[in-house]
């Protein structure tokens, strides 16, 4: 069942899903395909515990509503076969997209970093918890230490919190004059303050990290550093993300070019691939407001209205200046880069430890001899991780993207390239 | 040493074949310089497979004898070196291939090869996931697997062995000069860099021939034994044309690799999908449960080929001074104790521990010209 999309759409969370909204009017056919069951992304997932916010609701009835989009949920990229074409796979079968015009709208994930204690049971990803509550996870009556860095943090406690769980402390690297100076700057985006209040906590640390996980068979308790004093709290589950990284791989893999750690892209949402637009976090991360602006512009300017996407401009321009304050407040200490002791696993699919790491001059040495970045994630937890702690720049993606039924990669033609 | 020597031997290309020869050197208390440029070799990419191949009576003999080198060394391999004796189960899918099987078990038994011919009823039992209607088999018991990158990593951390990452751009004889100008001066220059070694030497008949492999996700138990169909030998894959076979070849970790490719006149170093889906279509129609599995990367890498299939061990006859230790096609990982002791005996003048006379340079390059 082999398809054809005049504007094809990777991710369908809030830029995803704006970009295929601005370019509904244009009649053609928009697909939209999503790893996730539903739309929405990260931010509004759905789940069991979830409450979508209604304007996610809304664009959700919209999108289902355009008879010309279609959604594939639960659906992966796995590889790029030939000029304008992906081989995708979902949780039956796989097949061929062919397309005209392209964007990427691929998000960001969490940054986790090693830390004594960080793989045992109950320690999770500040959003990764978020991500597990609105899913169905039960935290009544739970202990929560939230700890890393960003915004995230807030939100993640905020569900947390929501569902029945005591979040004891969240604790921010960042310092309190960095956290302050960006809380001052929250009056120049008013929907923003909005949510700092809601999401606020008597419970907030500045200039606190986490220092070791604690537990024999499951978490017990954690250790931080606070503000140069250490501190034992008891708690139940640690939710620690130390911000988030742009998902660039499959952009890469297009040929599309990087300018930083994220995918370039101009004025126009658009790559530097012909007919290929990126737009929201995985061209740096700036908030869900940036991600609908950004994913609105590319949508408009794939179908060729110009028009509309140039007077989304200031409105972007505006979101952007919030995103660079958050960036900068929440710069990462470099102290974090020596949590890791000899033996904390960096690689907890191959379990490496640091000290089978460190001494490496690149990521593939270290690979080669550890085993480090081979196991079933590819790399997608450590990768992050190692390019944080050594500088090491993980290798190109090469297909399978994603762990993908060998069947599927027999959709692949297997005629040689005239 | 004497003055002005950076080391005894000097080795280029720290592969599977470099660390052999250097181990090999190092343990005779020579002095070793081991330099490599960090480029993608064929260690890194192949499957680590052990096995005797018999195509050629020099083959064999290389391939029977570094086996042999295999199983006495193992017990002394490092964990991480994952070596395991699973034995070769070659799979014959029809008459004429059972043919072939059991010509090859007559000549392997003859050279004292330990191998089983396995009847059609008899596979199933020995390999559950094969299709059914297959003709039957032969196994090769000494057959092993290992993961070639920590072995060599483990012949390197051998003392006397200096690692040092540099490319070599010039080779003079027993000098070498880096990509920075400087010279360093040996006794020895071993030539082990696989295909980058004709860039060194462009009169080395050696071509690049592509290959293809994926990796699956853990499924432990699924397979026993390196699985390699007989076609391998009898058809397509002897041919110039890109072509594909069955191997498949389990890990310790559970996990499976499957092969095989061969690509001829390209250095492109990206999967391609065409190749990926023909190959994984070959190895299905073997072990058709394969494709409900989650293959979780693929990757490419070139052995480097002579014309004979052989590789060239010996010192270079119009280079006297420089030593050869390349061409190993896909047989490098198994071939690399048979080849060290073959180039030692012959830079110490002593009677190599099998017949120097196939392996030479001499056939490609000419007599030496030298005393």
């Amino acid at each position: 069942m082999n398809e054809y999309a005049d504007l094809l759409i990777i991710g369908a969370g809030p830029a995803g899903m704006s970009a295929a909204l601005a370019a509904a009017s244009s009649g053609g056919r928009i697909i939209v395909l999503d790893d996730n069951p539903l739309p929405g992304g990260q931010i509004w997932r759905d789940g069991p515990q979830a409450s979508v916010p209604n304007q996610a609701r809304q664009m959700r009835e919209r999108l289902h509503a355009h008879s010309n989009i279609r959604h594939h949920g639960g659906t992966r990229v796995i590889a790029c076969c030939g000029p304008r074409q992906l081989l995708v796979e979902d949780a039956d079968h796989g097949w061929l997209i062919g397309y005209d015009k392209l964007i990427l709208c691929t998000g960001a994930r969490e940054l986790l970093l090693p830390f004594p204690g960080w793989t045992l049971p109950g320690v999770t990803g500040a959003g990764g918890l978020q991500a597990l509550i609105k899913g169905g996870l039960p935290v009544q009556d739970e202990r929560v230490v939230i700890a890393g860095s960003g915004p995230l943090l807030l939100a993640s406690a905020a569900t947390a919190k929501h569902n029945g769980a005591h979040v004891l402390r969240i604790a921010e690297q960042a310092s309190s004059m960095a956290v302050a100076g960006f809380a001052l700057q929250l009056p120049r985006w008013p929907g923003k303050l909005l949510q700092s209040f809601t999401l606020f906590d008597r419970h907030y640390r500045t200039g606190s990290h986490v220092v070791a996980a604690l537990g024999n068979e499951r978490l017990e308790g954690v250790r931080l550093r606070q503000q140069g004093k250490i501190v034992e709290l008891a708690c139940d589950r640690l939710a620690c993300g130390f911000g988030l990284i742009p998902n660039t791989q499959l952009g890469q893999a297009l040929g599309c070019a990087l300018d930083g750690t994220a995918l370039a892209v101009d004025a126009w949402q658009a790559t530097s691939q012909a007919d290929h637009y990126a737009a929201g976090e995985c061209t740096g991360f700036g908030g869900s407001e940036l991600a609908l602006v950004e994913g609105a512009i590319a949508g408009y300017a794939a179908v060729g209205d110009t028009a509309a996407a140039r007077q989304l401009w200031p409105r972007r321009t505006r979101r952007q200046g919030f995103a660079k304050a958050l960036n900068s407040a929440f710069s990462l200490n470099p102290h974090l880069k020596s949590l890791a002791q000899a033996d904390t696993l960096v690689c907890r699919c191959e379990d490496v430890p640091y000290a089978a790491l460190a001494g490496h001059t690149d990521w593939r040495a270290a690979k080669l001899a550890s085993r480090c970045g081979m196991g079933a994630c590819q790399g997608r937890v450590c990768g992050g991780a190692l390019q944080y702690l050594f500088d090491w720049q993980p290798s190109a993606p090469r297909p399978p993207f994603n762990p993908a039924r060998i069947e599927t990669l027999m959709c692949l033609d297997d005629t040689p390239p005239a | 040493m004497s003055q002005g020597l950076v080391a005894d031997v000097i080795v280029i290309g720290a592969g599977i074949i470099g660390a052999a020869c250097a181990q090999a050197l190092a343990r005779r208390g020579l002095r070793v310089l081991v330099l490599d440029a960090g480029l993608h070799g064929a260690t890194a990419a192949g499957m680590g497979h052990l096995l005797v191949l018999d195509d050629n009576p020099a083959e064999l003999a290389l391939s029977q004898y570094s086996l042999q080198r295999w199983r006495e060394q193992a017990p002394q391999l490092p964990e991480g070196c994952a070596y395991r004796n699973n034995g070769t189960l070659w799979l014959a899918a029809n008459a004429e291939e059972m043919a072939v099987a059991e010509s090859k078990y007559l000549n392997l038994q003859a050279q004292g090869v330990a191998c089983e011919l396995i009847t059609r009823n008899a596979l199933r039992s020995r390999e559950p996931e094969l299709r059914d209607g297959l003709e039957g088999g032969l196994l090769i018991n000494g057959d092993g697997i290992l993961y070639a990158p920590a072995t060599a990593d483990w012949m390197l951390d051998t003392p006397h062995i200096e690692q040092r990452r540099a490319r070599v751009s010039e080779v003079d004889g027993h000098r070498v000069r880096l990509d920075d100008g400087q010279w360093l001066n040996a006794e020895a220059v071993i030539l082990a860099n696989g295909i980058q070694a004709n860039e060194l030497c462009p009169e080395l008949p050696i071509e690049p021939k592509k290959g293809h492999l994926l990796i699956t996700d853990r499924y432990p138990g699924k397979v026993t034994h390196t699985l390699v169909e007989l076609g391998y030998v009898t058809s397509a894959h002897n041919a110039t044309g890109p072509s594909t076979a069955c191997n498949i070849q389990p890990r310790p970790t559970g996990q499976l690799f499957i092969g095989a490719s061969r690509q001829f006149g390209t250095l492109a170093p990206q999967v391609e999908g065409w190749m990926l889906a023909k190959m994984l279509k070959r190895a299905t129609e073997y072990m058709p449960g394969l494709a409900q599995l989650n293959g979780i990367r693929a990757w490419t890498g070139f052995r480097a080929a002579s014309p004979d299939g052989l590789p060239l061990v010996g010192q270079h006859p119009k280079r006297k001074g420089l030593w050869l230790a390349v061409g190993h096609e896909g047989l490098g990982v198994t071939t690399a104790p048979g080849t060290a002791d073959l180039l030692v005996a012959q830079l110490f003048n002593e009677t190599p521990p099998l017949a120097a006379q196939p392996y030479l340079p001499q056939r490609f390059l000419g007599e030496a010209v030298y005393a």
